[in-house]
């Protein structure tokens, strides 16, 4: 039976299921708990303004970038005290949903 | 002769109207793949039962130059005809006429057959092809959606409401479908979006055809959105007439009784399901082998397979079917076929239509994604719909019901009026080994061998739980049953539940999980 090859296991309540698995729960993105050290762009835009430098010291609510999304100038702000590791994106850069924007230490 | 005069006068009238938009847009339409507005309705419809209505009616558009043109017919077709004998009313979008584009006139032509429908209670079938909006016309056209999308809402749950995609449905369009019972797309011709592809690019620099944004298959099983897919027009249409066939005129009718004919030999019910319950099967198989010819007519058979959902007869009587499916994702319930199930239990409510259904799950879904995604919420809809349906419920439990799933499939505690159980039923709070695990988690961890205590003691809970016998001997379970009496007794459930009626208490609506 042709069918039988494109079967799968499934474990559901320690019991193993001989099933075929759906292209949705194979491709499903696997949860990974929110970094806060990583500013990510939460809707994709353009980077309109930087306003920090890579080594400066940061307070916690300071900005650091503006996202232009939406028609919205979206003011993204520190979500703690640090100092800036890495900016990863330029001034009119394109980014999509997700994208690593500034990396804080 | 005078009237000899006129009548060739209305003659020729007719016959300019006849052509739309044109021999070139018509030409061009058929180098899509697709059929003039008219050609769509007389394939659908039996010959020559269709009578159209506001052949005459024009555009009203007065800006931008909108005056000096004629569309006939202002772009879409009405009227209403007969199909195997049941009354329709239909509708169909010209795309040949300013691209099918909704103006006022043409906003109102719909609402007119629309309120013919809801009036004289009978079936509405929309065949949408259509640029969207006619720009020119401004709010007036917009009023003409909020028009149809009022009375889509109105009339459902009343009359059955189908809508067919032919061609582009794009925009606030796409509400009118969203609304109604049923959505037809096929492969290639299909497209639906609220933003379209450009929107897309320019907005959020995503690239993406419109296929793979909106196309028929998309819909089919990604989104949901669609509950028939078929690879032409004429197909389509088979489904639509099949369709038909299935359901009732109005909700205050049942579907109409065909003649009753047995199952085909080939569909041995005996022999169907494996013993152990890891091990998968084709469950539509055992749907085949109870409803008469075999004649199973699924719904969203792209979507969340998880679940099977459809029509069949049972003794000439339309019966929906709600299964899960252990060749699929072993059955489970989750967002998607929770969602899926829930609306098909309401639509067979609200049309008189008995629901059996099968039960083979072993639970829910575990994972993140899906308790982010809702699995709460969208679980409910399903516990919400079986108990709030008054229609006949009838529950066959094959094999394992297991804990909320088991709830959940119709049990008897959401008031299913027979519940029939296999002797191959497990009904318990888990599978053998997850249960064995926490009811004897002391005696396995100290054990000298936990491994062999722990086969025993599942095998232990195997004979005490892994059976219909406990549930039967609460009454939960109404008969256990073997798989050859399936058929008989089912119908024989049907037939004693003729009459059901059950008193609900006053309500203006209730808040399903939606």
């Amino acid at each position: 039976m042709k069918i039988k090859d494109k079967l799968g296991f499934l474990n559901i309540n320690n019991s193993l299921y001989q099933t075929r698995i759906s292209s949705k729960f194979k491709n499903r993105v696997k949860y990974q708990p929110a970094d806060p050290k990583l500013i990510l762009s939460f809707i994709p835009g353009t980077v309109v303004e930087i306003f920090v430098s890579q080594g400066q010291k940061v307070k916690k609510g300071e900005l650091l970038l503006i996202l232009d999304a939406m028609k919205m100038q979206n003011r993204l702000k520190c979500p703690m005290d640090g100092k800036i590791k890495s900016i990863v994106t330029t001034k009119g850069d394109r980014v999509s949903k997700g994208a690593l924007l500034i990396e804080l230490e | 002769m005078a009237v000899g005069k006129k009548i060739l006068e209305l003659q020729k009238k007719r016959e300019k109207v006849l052509l739309g938009g044109g021999e070139q847009a018509i030409e061009k339409q058929k180098a899509m793949g697709k059929r003039t507005a008219r050609e769509r309705i007389m394939a659908l419809l039996d010959d020559n039962s269709f009578n159209e209505y506001d052949m005459f009616v024009e555009h009203v558009g007065r800006d931008f130059d909108m005056e000096k043109k004629s569309l006939p017919s202002d772009g879409v077709i009405i009227g209403t005809g007969t199909i195997y004998g049941a009354p329709v009313a239909v509708f169909a979008q010209d795309f040949t006429v300013a691209g099918g584009s909704l103006g006022l006139m043409h906003s109102r032509k719909i609402t007119k057959i629309m309120d013919h429908a809801l009036k004289m209670r009978m079936p509405l079938i929309g065949i949408n092809d259509s640029g969207g909006a006619r720009i020119q016309e401004g709010v007036n056209s917009l009023a003409g959606y909020g028009e149809i999308f009022f009375r889509n809402t109105i009339s459902s749950g009343v009359i059955p409401q189908l809508s067919v995609i032919l061609g582009p449905c794009a925009g606030g369009a796409v509400y009118s479908p969203a609304l109604t019972d049923f959505v037809f797309v096929v492969d290639n011709i299909s497209k639906m979006f609220i933003t379209g592809p450009e929107v897309i690019k320019t907005v959020l620099g995503e690239e993406i055809s419109m296929e793979d944004l909106g196309g028929a298959r998309i819909h089919s099983e990604v989104t949901g959105n669609a509950h028939f897919f078929s690879l032409s027009e004429e197909e389509c249409f088979e489904q639509i007439k099949k369709l038909i066939t299935f359901i009732p005129w109005n909700n205050s009718k049942k579907a109409r009784m065909f003649e009753p004919a047995e199952p085909l030999a080939k569909y041995n019910i005996s022999t169907i399901v494996p013993e152990d319950p890891t091990l998968p099967y084709d469950v539509k198989d055992v749907i085949r082998a109870v409803v008469d010819n075999s004649d199973f007519f699924e719904i969203m058979e792209l979507y969340a397979r998880n679940i099977v959902i459809g029509f069949g007869r049972m003794g000439g009587r339309t019966t929906g079917f709600v299964a899960n499916q252990p060749m699929e994702m072993a059955g489970v319930l989750d967002v998607d076929s929770s969602d899926k199930a829930a609306r098909f239990i309401r639509y067979c409510d609200a049309f008189n239509v008995p629901i059996i259904t099968l039960v083979d799950l072993p639970g829910y879904l575990p994972g993140v994604d899906q308790e982010h995604a809702g699995v709460i919420r969208h679980g409910a809809k399903l516990l919400y719909a079986y108990s709030e349906a008054t229609v006949p419920k009838l529950t066959v439990i094959l094999r394992k019901a297991y804990g909320g799933g088991y709830i959940a499939m119709s049990s008897r505690h959401l008031r299913a009026d027979f519940v029939f159980a296999w002797p191959s039923a497990e009904i318990a709070v888990m599978g053998p080994e997850g249960a064995a695990n926490i009811i004897f988690r002391k005696e396995i961890t100290s054990a000298e061998d936990p491994d062999a205590m722990r086969k025993q003691k599942v095998e232990e809970y195997k004979a005490k739980f892994a059976n219909p016998y406990v549930a039967a001997s609460r009454g939960y379970v109404d008969a256990v049953i073997e798989p050859s009496e399936t058929r008989r007794i089912l119908m024989h459930s049907i037939e004693v539940s003729e009459n059901k009626d059950v008193p609900m208490p006053h309500k203006k609506h209730g808040l399903p999980p939606f």
